[in-house]
């Protein structure tokens, strides 16, 4: 019972942070109805670029920070010089420039920063494990720092102008632009700041996985997996469905198939969602006019 | 220039293809040739997915691993001569075309490329597994025997092999041509460029969707049999991401609805990343996406247009 109460915990703990990047693929997907599939990559780039600022003698709170301003505006450029000129393109065309920016993050990563694993630090502190046994501090720590984080993009797009705004430009992007609202402007604050958040999530999963150029294949398909689960139309969705996926893995790992099938579960889970519930669990279904 | 004289060009075209390489190419450029129409058929098999269905499918490296694997296991564990393999690996790759693409087709767009990609990741792991082991050979892989010239042909392994690949992609490049130009091709770009109006004059939509998927990923699987029989070795890690990823490059490039366009994106994918490697390990795939993005950008129709485009214009001076 402990041991199942502990894969449990421990995969709340994993799954915040699937949840964050699931919320990232989401604000892209409700913004410009595309599926980033550089994301991962993006996130792994953002905490070699923290790495690098610790191993020269910043501080990791203050690393942390710069990283963070360094993704959000690395996220903004990219929307600005590879997104939005294929906007209208058909859906080949973005896919194509999403694996293309995949392609270079990963092997760019791996031509200057090597192929070979690299620890990451955590600020949390090593230590036995807490809470009776269950989580170890940096589990503990990085599921309060991505509860901080959704609880304030959540408060950021539900009490400010320019979350209003960035709702509004996604929601409607005709309208919002008639109102006044700077819809391109808004594209890229969105995706600067889905750039952000993946950025958290590279350096809060870098201390358990180890960091290298292929780190965040997994942790993308969970993702994937998650905000399929939860509804892709859906942040709150994401978010429960990103740490839904954290606590399937967990137990499919431990009692079902075995930790050498991780990646076929999500598989399992992506098709069992589209066939059963295409819309996920709090997604509205897709409809398009005839 | 009038039909037959294009076919007659086709033809002397081909030929050239056969008889060039078999007399003046050495062991190592016959077998990156028989690479190249081995990758050619797989990229054809995503241009039809694709370029004519209007699916976007990131998983064909799957089904150049199915295709490859039955064609090792048939090989290796039922003693079955390689070119009887042909025919197996592709029921087998389109069936699992058929079961995976079903599900995924019928809610269309991007959901195809999510359930793609997430097969393509998670085929090593599949292939690894210890459960299949015995079939697969798990990480070592299986190794296969080059199968040598038939009849006593005066020809060594890899002349031999060039030969059999060149003459199945060619069967297949014909059966392609033919099948874009029938119902179902007609149907298909209907699909793919007015879905609403195809519905409403009666086009099946999820039925020929999944037919091209179907046999988009036999092909693929038959090009992934020969290119395990002429590698001589199929390894999980073999057919990781980067391979679904190397042949969305190659469809790109070469230009994904056109049929001779796989055939430049072939080539491109297996000779430039020679060329590319010799700067660094990282390089060829940096600059694969590099070369992805521009495309998007400047050529959205790959090489094949581009030609085209040339054509045309030469035919306008005259």
């Amino acid at each position: 019972m402990e041991g199942f109460l502990h894969q449990i915990v421990s995969g709340i703990a994993t799954g915040s942070i699937y949840a964050s990047i699931s919320l990232a693929l989401v604000m892209i997907f409700l913004a410009t109805h595309q599926i980033n599939f550089a994301q991962g990559e993006m996130a792994m780039f953002s905490t070699y670029i923290a790495l690098t600022l610790i191993q020269a003698g910043v501080a990791y709170w203050a690393a942390f920070v710069i990283t963070l301003v360094l993704s959000f505006i690395a996220g903004m450029v990219m929307q600005r010089t590879v997104l939005e000129p294929l906007a209208r393109a058909p859906v080949l065309a973005s896919v194509g420039a999403f694996l293309g920016l995949l392609l270079i993050f990963n092997n760019i990563a791996g031509w200057i920063f090597t192929y070979t694993l690299q620890p990451f630090p955590t600020p949390f502190g090593a230590g036995a494990p807490i809470l009776g046994g269950l989580l170890s501090r940096h589990e503990l720590g990085s599921t309060a720092v991505t509860l901080v984080v959704l609880t304030a993009v959540w408060a950021f797009f539900r009490y400010t102008k320019l979350g209003l705004a960035l709702r509004g430009a996604a929601y409607n992007p005709v309208s919002s632009r008639l109102v006044g609202i700077p819809v391109a402007n808004m594209l890229s604050l969105g995706w600067g700041l889905a750039a952000a958040i993946g950025a958290i999530a590279g350096m809060m999963v870098a201390p358990i996985v180890f960091l290298d150029p292929n780190m965040m294949g997994g942790v993308l398909l969970y993702a994937f997996a998650g905000a399929l689960l939860g509804g892709i139309t859906s942040p709150l969705g994401a978010v429960v469905g990103g740490v839904l996926m954290g606590v399937i893995e967990n137990i499919a790992g431990a009692y079902i198939v075995g930790t050498e099938l991780k990646l076929t579960t999500a598989l399992v889970i992506i098709v069992v969602v589209l066939v059963v519930k295409p819309s996920g669990l709090f997604g509205k279904p897709l409809a398009s006019r005839v | 220039m009038n039909q037959t004289n294009s076919r007659m060009l086709l033809i002397v075209f081909v030929l050239a293809a056969v008889i060039v390489p078999l007399v003046f190419a050495s062991g190592y450029q016959l077998f990156q040739l028989t690479l190249v129409v081995s990758y050619a058929l797989s990229v054809l098999g995503k241009n039809l997915v694709t370029g004519y269905g209007g699916q976007v499918s990131l998983g064909q490296g799957a089904f150049y691993a199915v295709g490859a694997y039955t064609a090792a296991i048939l090989m290796e564990h039922f003693n079955v001569p390689y070119w009887a393999t042909l025919p197996v690996a592709a029921v087998v790759t389109g069936i699992v075309g058929l079961a995976l693409g079903l599900p995924a087709l019928r809610l269309g767009g991007l959901y195809l490329a999510l359930v793609t990609f997430a097969m393509a990741v998670s085929v090593p792991q599949l292939l690894k597994y210890k459960l299949f082991e015995n079939w697969t050979g798990g990480v070592q892989g299986i190794v296969l025997l080059k199968p040598d010239a038939p009849f006593e042909l005066p020809l060594d392994a890899d002349q031999w092999l060039y030969l059999f690949t060149f003459a199945v992609g060619l069967a297949l490049f014909i059966a392609a041509t033919n099948l874009v130009r029938s119902r179902i091709g007609l149907a298909l770009m209907a699909i793919r460029d007015q879905p609403l109006a195809a519905e409403a004059m009666g086009v099946e939509l999820a039925h020929y969707k999944t037919i091209t998927f179907g046999v988009g990923a036999l092909i693929t699987g038959v090009g992934g049999a020969l290119g395990a029989i002429s590698i001589g070795f199929v390894s999980p890690d073999s057919f990781s991401i980067a391979l679904s990823l190397t042949l969305f490059v190659g469809m790109v490039i070469g230009g994904a609805s056109s049929i001779s366009g796989a055939i430049y994106g072939a080539i491109f994918i297996v000779f430039v990343p020679n060329i590319a490697e010799q700067i660094s390990k990282a390089v060829p795939g940096a600059i694969f996406g590099l070369i992805l993005i521009l495309f998007m950008f400047f050529a959205p129709g790959g090489i094949a247009s581009l030609i085209t485009a040339q054509l045309r214009r030469l035919k306008a001076v005259r």
